[in-house]
């Protein structure tokens, strides 16, 4: 792989509590190179949003990253404060929200939403900025680009406004862009336009994107590569087509058990037996062991090793062996 | 947009209709007039004949029909106590009632807003929560108690500030003002402190809810993901957003700084309308008191007016009807 926008490593986030520390995220480590999407996949409270955060510096405290580093496009940022941090978001790293009905300021027409974030970042004139607005919301397809910059948010349909939330995020040219469960608060026709309107806009421009979701389909769609994350900790990590066709992780393989596929017909969904443990009741050993069909009692001694390579592993004592799922 | 102003006024109309009724009716418990006018040698037949001269021997709805019709061109009768117009009295004494009300306004908003988005956006801080303690004062002592504190502290012991009156005034055409003589612009300063203090305080705690309120929404997320700065994140993109609700409450405050400017031109023996008012319940001065409290309705009106086209300048998503076009 040609050298990684985004790399993180043993990245472990922490919550001080009256009732101790918990740890949204724990020694996690991935890679995303150039033009490079990375479907992050994983259960509600499983770590992937606040993973994503920390790499843009929008933790809210009392959350923070207590260890590991975060490189984007060379530069170490985990450490970065206030002012500094500032000068990136947007112009580094973009993001995008899951729900794009509050993610748009109501009061403000979205023309001067993205002229004051390129004024922000790039050095151009307002004129400039101007005519950069209209080109954008001409790239995210937007009819009528040129009347509709002097619209205000509420002036659009939920996917139209995603894609002006899409053209905020890429305005100001960021090498990563965060997309934080950007389809889950869309109708499923929208989705699948949004979903290849960023694959192309990042695929043109070398945009490496962190996709999180819970959506296989959408990771089959769009992802090159996924990770997988159960209870903070990283499961799995490869190619999509690795993955999802042939995973090494017990929780991965129920979690793909469990995605419903019209050429499985009918028949009942696989489930996995019990819930994701709570942060503040995580089981000895390895996270997972408790609802592993394959655990033996080694999982319940030591911790499940950590995949260290930015590039793919497996995060399991005993890995499944690489067949087909039928 | 205009039938929307159209239908207000005319709902402004019928509640001071309603106000003037209500008022009118008030007076009846009031005490007779006649009693103060006549002193203590007086015979039937003088009562009598004042009655009549007065109108009080006709039926409550002719009084009330007469006082409506007087009103609507601007003739509120004559004084019982002082014997001239009750409109020119209201002239003479108005300036002195609304500079004092427009000197407290400005402050209580002004210092209100600045300090309510200081103590949400430093929330956590020392100085915060020194300012949220001390309002409490603000908010918790009664209005003539603080205005005797502050006479008691500035120009009894400390002999920096006049304890009553307004100092001297210029007269531009039929307006006297004080704010052109030094002596009138100092004995303005523990007044206005006095009337603004409590809608100050209010205004500040308000704002700071709100402020708080609009900070956790996404798209404030959303600006600081585009690394757009502080300032521009916390005013052009918080505050803005806080005003709707904060506008209702001091439309309403600006009209109670004027109602009850009474207290405090009392304690102050400031010259205007409110003091006027009270000499003329003492006196059963009925066609001031009515006079009175139609100018004061008037005002309660027309600011709810002024507040509700405020909601269509600050806020794009009411003007439906001009954007429905798209």
């Amino acid at each position: 792989m040609n050298e990684p926008i985004l790399s993180i490593r043993d990245l472990t986030v922490e919550i001080p509590t009256r009732h101790g520390i918990l740890s949204p995220v724990k020694g996690v480590s991935y890679d995303i190179g150039r033009g490079e999407i990375l479907g992050v996949v994983g259960e509600s409270g499983a770590g992937k949003s606040m993973a994503g955060n920390a790499v843009i510096g929008l933790l809210s405290p009392p959350a923070h990253i207590a260890e590991g580093e975060i490189w984007v496009g060379g530069t170490r940022v985990d450490h970065l404060a206030g002012e500094q941090m500032r000068r990136l978001r947007g112009k580094e790293i973009g993001m995008v929200f899951q729900d794009p009905l509050t993610s748009l300021n109501p009061l403000l027409r979205i023309g001067d939403q993205l002229t004051e974030t390129m004024l922000a970042h790039l050095d151009i004139s307002r004129s400039e900025a101007e005519a950069r607005a209209v080109a954008a919301l001409e790239e995210v397809g937007i009819p009528g680009a040129a009347e509709r910059v002097g619209s205000y948010p509420h002036e659009f349909s939920g996917g139209m406004r995603q894609r002006v939330v899409i053209a905020l995020a890429l305005c100001a040219e960021p090498s990563l862009i965060i997309a934080d469960e950007p389809t889950t608060a869309l109708d499923v026709s929208v989705q699948a336009q949004i979903i290849s309107l960023l694959k192309k806009l990042c695929r043109e421009r070398g945009t490496a994107v962190m996709l999180i979701t819970h959506d296989m389909g959408v990771i089959a769609e769009a992802a090159d590569r996924v990770a997988v994350m159960y209870a903070g900790q990283l499961a799995e990590l490869g190619s999509v087509r690795e993955v999802l066709t042939r995973p090494r992780h017990p929780y991965t393989d129920g979690l793909m058990g469990s995605t419903p596929l019209a050429s499985r017909g009918k028949d009942r969904l696989h489930q996995i037996p019990g819930a994701m443990p709570r942060l503040d009741a995580l089981p000895p050993g390895c996270a997972f062991h408790p609802r592993c069909p394959h655990a033996q009692d080694r999982c319940a001694e030591n911790p499940g090793p950590r995949i260290e390579d930015g590039a793919g592993g497996v995060a399991c004592w005993f890995p499944m062996t690489r067949e087909a799922v039928a | 947009m205009l039938a929307y102003v159209i239908q207000r006024v005319f709902q402004s109309a019928i509640v001071l209709l309603v106000v003037g009724l209500v008022a009118f009716s008030m007076f009846r418990f009031v005490g007779d007039p006649v009693d103060n006018m006549l002193g203590q040698e007086r015979t039937q037949a003088d009562i009598e004949r004042l009655r009549t001269q007065l109108g009080l021997d006709q039926p409550f709805p002719v009084q009330y029909f007469k006082f409506l019709t007087g009103a609507a061109q601007g003739n509120f009768g004559v004084s019982y106590r002082q014997g001239r117009p009750v409109s020119d009295i209201l002239v003479e004494r108005a300036p002195a009632t609304l500079e004092l009300a427009a000197v407290s306004g400005f402050l209580a908003i002004s210092i209100g807003i600045a300090l309510g988005v200081f103590t949400a956006i430093r929330r956590n801080g020392f100085a915060a929560h020194a300012i949220m303690s001390v309002s409490l004062i603000g908010v918790s002592l009664p209005t003539f108690l603080i205005g005797i504190l502050l006479i008691y502290l500035f120009s009894v012991e400390l002999g920096w500030l006049p304890s009553f009156g307004r100092g001297d005034t210029v007269k531009i055409g039929g307006w006297s003002t004080g704010f052109l003589t030094e002596s009138g612009l100092k004995a303005l300063i523990l007044p206005s402190i006095t009337l603004g203090l409590y809608q100050m305080t209010l205004i500040m705690r308000l704002v700071r809810s709100e402020m708080l309120e609009v900070l956790r929404q996404d798209y404030i997320r959303f600006a600081r993901a585009r690394g757009l700065r502080e300032r521009a994140v916390n005013f052009r993109h918080a505050l803005k957003n806080t005003l709707v609700p904060v506008i209702t409450v001091t439309g309403l405050q600006l009209g109670s700084i004027i109602a009850f400017a009474i207290i405090t031109e009392t304690v102050f023996q400031w010259p205007g309308v409110g003091l006027l008012f009270i000499n003329a319940i003492q006196f059963v001065d009925i066609p001031v008191m009515a006079a009175y409290l139609m100018l004061i309705s008037v005002m309660f009106v027309g600011i709810n007016l002024i507040v509700d086209l405020l909601y269509f300048a600050i806020d794009p998503r009411l003007r439906v009807d001009r954007t429905a076009a798209h």
